[in-house]
């Protein structure tokens, strides 16, 4: 029983795959080569990642520090909410970041009232921000267990023989954890696609997953969108190959309520002012987001309440097909890597690859809905294998000799030993997989005709039409509807479970 | 009776040999210093680990080849013998139905059962809520309901104190062997085979010697024990 399920699985996975790459594959190898373009937003595509990775692994770095170090109230609810980014839906934070950096915004405000020139969010630097604003919490949670690895005594020796501690124990944690971080951020920019359509664009600032976008959308010209589709494979495929020699932090680190011990020298003005800046650069945006939202929410049109209908029910069906996927995959430690493949391709690609075949048999607007749901289950595939993988290991190094001396067998062993103890983490990963799709502003964009819009794609055609009211409405209801997925899933795979 | 038959097994580079006839109906001591075998001598009677030659028999029929949970074997680890998701009653009942499925009839032999071991009333807790007596308490519950005759007990009450740790001896004497079962103790601890067992099987480097009767081999103890239990005896 342990063993077929997950093969049904894995292969389910792999045809999915690898039917849109060689369907890409098919269409773009005989086609002709780059334009200058295309080259044009390679170039773009790497560097703004490259960018966008160094400032924030950079800002990570004294935050993380100034984090492990002081202990204040509503540091655990900082450290929680340093995991939202994650989860929130990119088009509700790219609406935030425009309220505070854009035009008109509390920043350039302030700027234009002591007589300095204001900043322009779209471009280059925009697109940075909006991906440092996504990064930088992850990178720094990541730091941040990297130092509350470093055992206790380890601080105390370095203080008692009263050598520098930066230099003894923090320098070399962090060049361990370092390069890992970098990679995973270098790799979410490189594939990020809705912060690149919103705050890019143009022919200096369009990323290679959104030159795939406008071939299909606007030039309705399939050959190029699969010539750069595997374009952005051999991106994302060498980047993958290079985060795989590298070590890559593993989950999303439980247990970062603790913090480092400290004797003697302490700065803790500058960690204070460091916390300080960190916490205004995640809330402002969300708080803008609430503020304006509160105001739109009477006035929401009809659409949008369809929208939310269609949404919730893509995260529903999403986050149960990651289980169903992730799960059998998970139980059996054979076949665990083909799970992971996903982290390998774009969501454009695949959803290039899928409308190549689904077009000479149906109208792919037909197929929105459930490709957008099947696409982003695969893309939060990899997640959960790495959650719910080690922790099935862990519950049979526990318990599996205890479970076979009883007789627990296949569905038996599934039903009284696995999935009780799994609880948590089948939650967490439903939670997961549920608010990404709720917020996926990606695949949907290639397939959306006009009716089958999910929220964030009414919301992004909202703020394209200056129908800001309505926009921030719709951009308060996103944001609760993605909180309140997760917050259920996770919260009922918490409750009640014994240690 | 549980005989193994020149077995021979074979873990980590670790060889272990016994050829031995263990009486049914009584507790067996195996003793010996740590890493001598005496573990991985239990693993193989459980069927955790198989034996690289030599054959194990449970009343003379063969059970070298079955797994683990198709064997008459109960075994109770040195922690980790309860389910911290399931109740205690539905933990003492695994050892009747892994499926959990009870029958009016069964669920009163669960009662019964935690009745013995001084559990009445404690049914519905986690072992969350227990102490390590309780505890203990309740794998000996699971193990007396299950029809499995032979009990392998490998080191369970070595967290507990000295005092606990003789009454949990007492008990699994009482209980276990009141219902006609056949035990298994791994010890480092010559008290606890004096106490309870019969028999005892000396296990040293790598090799099962015996059984001998236990009080008898304590009270003239082979070069081999001497060396293991001290000068200053």
């Amino acid at each position: 029983m342990r063993g077929w399920p997950g093969a049904v699985a894995a292969a389910a996975v792999a045809v999915l795959l690898f039917g849109p790459l060689l369907a890409v594959m098919a269409r773009g190898g005989s086609m002709p080569g780059l334009t200058s373009a295309d080259w044009a937003a390679v170039r773009f595509t790497v560097s703004q990642a490259l960018v966008s990775a160094v400032f924030s692994l950079g800002l990570a770095v004294p935050v993380a520090r100034a984090l492990a170090r002081q202990r204040f109230k509503g540091r655990g609810l900082l450290v929680t909410l340093l995991g939202a980014p994650f989860i929130l839906p990119v088009i509700v934070a790219v609406f935030g970041l425009l309220a505070v950096f854009g035009r008109g915004g509390v920043v350039n405000n302030l700027l234009a009232a002591v007589g300095l020139p204001t900043l322009s969010i779209y471009g280059f630097w925009g697109v940075v921000l909006g991906h440092v604003f996504f990064n930088m919490p992850l990178a720094t949670r990541f730091l941040l267990q990297g130092w509350l690895a470093i055992p206790a005594e380890r601080f105390r020796l370095a203080e008692s023989l009263r050598l520098p501690v930066f230099r003894v124990l923090e320098w070399p944690m962090l060049r361990s954890v370092g390069p890992g971080v970098f990679m995973v951020v270098f790799a979410l920019c490189l594939t990020s696609f809705a912060v690149a359509l919103t705050l890019g664009g143009g022919p200096g600032a369009t990323t290679v997953e959104l030159a795939i976008y406008q071939a299909m959308r606007f030039d309705f010209d399939l050959g190029k969108a699969a010539v750069l589709s595997l374009v952005q494979v051999g991106l994302t495929g060498m980047a993958a190959a290079a985060a795989g020699v590298l070590t890559v932090p593993e989950g999303f680190g439980a247990g970062l309520d603790r913090t480092v011990p400290r004797w003697g020298r302490s700065s803790r003005g500058l960690d204070v002012i460091v916390i300080a800046l960190a916490a205004l650069f995640l809330i402002l945006p969300l708080g803008a987001v609430v503020v304006r939202g509160l105001s739109g929410l009477t006035g929401l049109p009809a659409s949008v309440g369809w929208a939310a209908l269609r949404s919730l029910m893509v995260a529903l069906l999403a986050a149960g097909l990651t289980v169903a996927l992730a799960l059998p995959m998970a139980l059996r430690s054979r076949g665990r890597w083909i799970g992971l493949l996903p982290l390998a391709l774009s969501p454009l690609v695949l959803g290039t690859g899928v409308f190549l075949i689904a077009q000479p048999l149906v109208n792919p607007t037909r197929l929105a809905l459930p490709v957008t749901v099947v696409l982003n289950a695969l893309l939060c595939l990899p997640f959960a294998i790495r959650v719910l993988g080690p922790a099935v290991d862990g519950i049979e190094a526990g318990y599996g000799r205890l479970a076979t001396s009883v007789g627990l067998t296949g569905w038996g062993r599934l039903r009284v030993l696995l999935l009780p103890r799994l609880r948590r983490q089948i939650g967490f990963v439903a939670g997961l997989a549920a608010a990404l799709s709720m917020g996926d502003l990606g695949v949907i964009t290639l397939f959306a005709g006009q009716d089958h819009a999910t929220l964030p794609l009414v919301m992004y055609r909202l703020m394209g039409s200056y129908r800001t009211e309505a926009a921030s409405g719709a951009a308060l209801l996103l944001l609760a509807l993605s909180l309140a997925l997760f917050w259920v899933f996770d919260r009922g795979g918490r409750v009640d479970v014994d240690a | 009776m549980l005989t193994l038959e020149k077995v021979r097994v074979s873990q980590d580079g670790f060889d272990m040999a016994a050829d031995l006839v263990l009486g049914a109906g009584q507790i067996t001591a195996l003793i010996g210093p740590s890493g001598a075998g005496k573990s991985t001598l239990l693993a193989a009677v459980a069927g955790f680990v198989q034996v690289a030659s030599g054959r194990v028999l449970w009343d003379g029929s063969d059970i070298t080849d079955l797994p683990p949970g198709n064997r008459p074997v109960s075994i109770l680890f040195q922690d980790n013998n309860l389910f911290p998701h399931l109740t205690v009653s539905q933990n003492v009942g695994l050892g009747l139905r892994p499926s959990l499925r009870l029958s009016t009839d069964e669920k009163g032999r669960v009662e019964a059962a935690l009745g013995r071991v001084g559990l009445a009333g404690f049914g519905g807790r986690k072992p969350g809520q227990l102490s390590g007596g309780q505890a203990s308490r309740a794998a000996l519950a699971r193990v007396l309901v299950a029809n499995r005759p032979l009990v392998l007990l490998d080191e369970p009450f070595a967290a507990l104190g000295p005092g606990l740790r003789e009454e949990m001896l007492d008990l699994v004497r009482d209980i276990l062997i009141g219902a006609g079962k056949t035990v298994i103790l791994v010890t480092h601890d010559p008290g606890d085979a004096r106490r309870v067992a019969a028999e005892t099987v000396l296990i040293w480097e790598g090799r099962a010697e015996g059984p001998y009767q236990t009080g008898p081999l304590f009270d003239d103890p082979p070069e081999a024990l001497k060396t293991y239990l001290g000068q200053g005896r």
